[in-house]
């Protein structure tokens, strides 16, 4: 076996020798969902073309995705025979393409002002590590995300991919679990529980049949780091499985992967394959790795009803103990862990569990990974260790709210978790800090928001999710989230009464306590923060019918400043998707506030000089300009 | 795209006919077990774009399970839908990135231009509008995905010129195909 692994790893470096030893430019394209989504195909499609018009070769790489979601597409262009170090480009276009195969590739001229710097030191340009988005973060899961190709299984291997493996296979099963727990690692699927325990649990069943399941549902709107790796680096986390497999004794495995996720579908599909082709999967290790594609539920990521959809059922949570380790699908032994936890795994092997635990905190080892999303100038994926600030994230590593407006609130763990407010940003992030702020670690979905978000219409839109979600199995779910939607609904168009907001809380401390599952359980999770931090928002919209941050639709209103407006302009009239815009009898424009629906395209619209559309709340303040009457 | 662009109603039933008689014969390569169920109203949902009644009382005779059961199983699940979508099915994005930005308005937006409520599909059939929660690039919200391409950065003002441009794109099919049919 330690032969045969040999001699792959000896295929595998002399692969990336000849890649490493042309002279011929590279291009490495970040190619994952957020990436095609900015257009990388077509950026790709035309280095493609632009190299064969001008009859110079040049290897375009593909690469997954390395975070930085707001810089995509994302090309990294290393022209060694140019001089110049590897130079990461942002925002790479068709348009930019072109002008960088034909200025560097062919003339030599990098464009210094559209690079965002160089990769590796050097003593031309700045190297992107000396930014905070960079030389903040810690990579220990995502290390290899965006530099290798995720459909070759060699690049994986060549940079010591699969060697836990190997390492593994040769020890006693007993001592990776112990390797595991001592490392200290905590569930990254939400709940935060010691993976080696869990592992341990398994390992003890005397039973003939158990299976490991790999938790790729990711259910949270607004968190993607999970597709992200997968899309990424599909080996790391198939290396995880097989090394817990290998511990726990399993023979089966299956990775339940949303449907949503079609492009994580197919590079795990054919990640499976290269693993089989090349006897890693078979000869090597025999494990029988299968997908199952879930079909869109929330609650199926919770682990008893994921079960409950494998087996072909309504995804309905069961109550627990007995917990899937001990009676989990068909009957058999079954662990269940995060995508992240599994990609954890190969580092802590190689590295060992003590160089694991030196990052993080005590109680929470490692790193956590957060999509930070919402009002700040550079979202995407963020791997930091344990115990970092928010106020780090948010505004070292992820540049903070754009556009002069105030930080508000950041919203933690999606539907299950919490909204903070500002005095929390020194909060650190980790399982025991987030909890007792009143938020969650969760899926790991952070938003942003700004001064014009408004907290009562974020958290009735959690509620609408887990309303929705909800499976419906418990009364006090089912009926109780409905309840709660239906007061916070009323609140935002203006329709609250004295006394909701003790509802509110009553009805939730209630739902807390009777929800079967940890839907039901976390589901009051956003009401509470939010009534908890930002009561005077509830107040303002009962008792004013104010919304402060101008965003219920049936509390505000937009009006045309007469004063400012420019005689003659038409700039906003186009921009109005119901014709609400008239002219007035002065040549000015009005707003028919039956007609609008207030989406804010004319305020953008409007030229910055006049700055004439103005937003109010309550209603009332918007005078009233009435639409001359046509003869 | 699964069907071509300018069939009539008749011909789209002859089309979903001849698939699910294809369909009757890829169930048989499953095994009967109730673990099978949701791989195969995936598989039939990939085939025709949604599942017509047929389609679940075959799962059901196959499986040997109740019709009722079968419509319980994929009625829980957001994925399986009971209509045919549009020829350009139109998913806006409602997750959380996406519904801090506004999203809810551009939703509303495709209501209005397009005259049917989300979850429905055109009488044409040429477009249909869904609500997604999330389709994991909130770093470019607000976002909907029209087909498989994904609009960033979407803005109501743009919904009519998304709509307008497939229009016009089918007229120009359309007046070309006239101009082929005379010259020959
Ligand atoms: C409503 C609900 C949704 C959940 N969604 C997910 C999910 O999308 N992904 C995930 O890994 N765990 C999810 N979990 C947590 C799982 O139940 C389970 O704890 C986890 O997969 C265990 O893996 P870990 O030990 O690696 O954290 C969810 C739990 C609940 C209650
Ligand atoms: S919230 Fe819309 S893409 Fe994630």
């Amino acid at each position: 076996m330690k032969q045969q692994f040999d001699n792959i790893v000896l295929e595998a470096k002399r692969r990336q020798q000849e890649f490493n030893d042309t002279k011929l430019p590279k291009i490495h394209i970040g190619m994952a969902t957020c990436g095609i989504a900015a257009g990388a195909i077509e950026t790709k499609k035309t280095f493609e073309e632009e190299l064969l018009n001008r009859g110079i070769s040049a290897l375009i790489h593909p690469v997954g995705c390395i975070g930085h979601c707001y810089a995509e597409p994302v090309v990294i262009i290393d022209h060694p025979d140019s001089g110049f170090p590897p130079i990461f480009y942002h925002e790479v276009n068709a348009g930019k393409a072109k002008m960088l195969t034909n200025m560097f590739l062919v003339e030599g001229d990098p464009r210094l002002e559209h690079i965002l710097g160089a990769t590796v030191a050097n003593e031309m340009i700045p190297s992107i590590m000396e930014f905070p988005r960079f030389n903040l973060e810690k990579r220990i899961v995502m290390e290899k995300c965006g530099l290798i190709n995720p459909e070759d299984i060699y690049e994986y291997i060549a940079y010591g991919g699969y060697s836990s493996l190997i390492n593994t296979l040769q020890r006693d099963p007993k001592s990776i679990i112990k390797e595991v727990t001592e490392s200290r690692l905590r569930g990254r699927g939400g709940a935060g529980f010691s993976t080696g325990k869990k592992w341990e649990m398994a390992s003890i069943s005397t039973a003939n049949e158990k299976i490991v399941i790999c938790n790729a549902d990711e259910g949270d709107p607004g968190a993607y780091m999970d597709r992200t790796i997968l899309e990424s680096n599909p080996h790391q986390v198939l290396e995880g499985i097989m090394i817990c497999a290998h511990a726990v004794g399993a023979n089966q495995a299956i990775i339940y992967v949303r449907s949503e996720y079609p492009l994580a579908v197919k590079i795990i599909k054919n990640a499976i394959k290269q693993a089989q082709d090349i006897g890693i999967l078979g000869t090597i290790f025999n494990l029988k790795i299968t997908l199952f594609q879930g079909s869109g539920a929330f609650v199926c990521g919770e682990e008893t009803a994921l079960i409950k959809s494998i087996e072909g059922f309504r995804g309905m949570p069961n109550f627990r103990p007995p917990y899937p380790v001990q009676h989990g699908l068909k009957g058999m032994p079954t662990v269940i862990n995060n995508v992240k936890t599994f990609a954890s795994i190969p580092v802590i092997i190689e590295k060992g569990s003590s160089w694991y635990r030196e990052t993080g905190t005590e109680n929470s080892s490692g790193t956590a990974i957060f999509s930070v999303v919402g009002k700040v100038t550079h979202p995407g994926l963020v791997e930091i260790p344990m115990g970092t600030s928010l106020k780090t994230i948010i505004s070292d590593i992820c540049g903070n709210v754009p556009n002069k407006k105030k930080f508000k609130a950041v919203q933690i763990g999606g539907p299950s978790g919490g909204c903070l407010p500002e005095e929390f940003l020194s909060t650190p992030v980790d399982f025991d800090s987030l909890t007792h702020a009143g938020a969650m670690m969760g899926s790991g979905g952070m938003v942003v928001m700004d001064e014009d978000t408004c907290m009562v219409d974020v958290s009735r839109y959690f509620l609408d999710f887990t309303q929705k979600e909800s499976c419906g199995k418990c009364t006090f779910c089912r009926i109780g989230t409905y309840h709660l939607l239906n007061i916070l609904t009323r609140i935002t168009k203006g329709e609250g009464r004295e006394g909701d907001i003790e509802l509110l809380e009553r009805l939730s401390e209630d739902i807390k306590k009777g929800s079967l599952c940890g839907l039901g359980k976390t589901a009051p999770n956003p009401v509470l923060t939010t009534l908890k931090y930002f009561r005077e928002e509830y107040e303002a919209h009962i008792k004013e019918k104010k919304c402060i941050g101008k965003q219920c639709r049936k509390l505000t209103a937009y009006y045309i400043d007469l004063e400012k407006c420019a005689r003659g302009c038409d700039a906003c009239v186009s921009s109005c998707p119901t014709e609400a815009i008239f002219t007035t009898s002065t040549r000015k424009k009005g707003i028919d506030q039956k007609l609008c629906v207030k989406c804010g395209e004319c305020m953008v619209a409007c030229p910055p000089q006049y700055n004439a559309v103005k937003k109010v709340s309550p209603v009332e303040l918007a005078p009233i300009i009435e639409r001359p009457i046509m003869i | 795209m699964l069907w071509e662009r300018d069939l009539t109603q008749e011909d789209l039933n002859k089309v979903e006919q001849k698939l699910l008689s294809e369909i009757e014969n890829n169930i048989k390569e499953y095994e009967k077990s109730r673990g099978n169920l949701i791989p195969i109203l995936q598989m039939i949902q990939e085939k025709l774009k949604y599942l017509p009644k047929d389609s679940i009382e075959m799962v059901a005779k196959y499986l040997e399970i109740n019709t009722c059961e079968v419509y319980g199983v994929a009625t829980f699940y957001n994925q399986f839908r009971f209509n045919p979508p549009g020829n350009h099915p139109i998913k806006v994005c409602l997750g959380t990135a996406c519904h801090v930005k506004g999203a809810d308005i551009i939703l509303e937006n495709f209501e209005r231009k397009l005259e049917i409520l989300e979850g429905e599909t055109t009488p044409d059939r040429e477009f249909s509008i869904d609500r997604v929660a999330c389709v994991g690039c909130c770093a470019l919200a607000p976002v909907t995905m029209i087909g498989d391409t994904v609009q960033s950065h979407m803005a109501p003002s743009k919904v009519e010129g998304l709509i307008l441009r497939f229009k016009i794109e089918k007229e120009m099919q359309e007046r070309e195909k006239a101009k082929n049919e005379t010259a020959i």
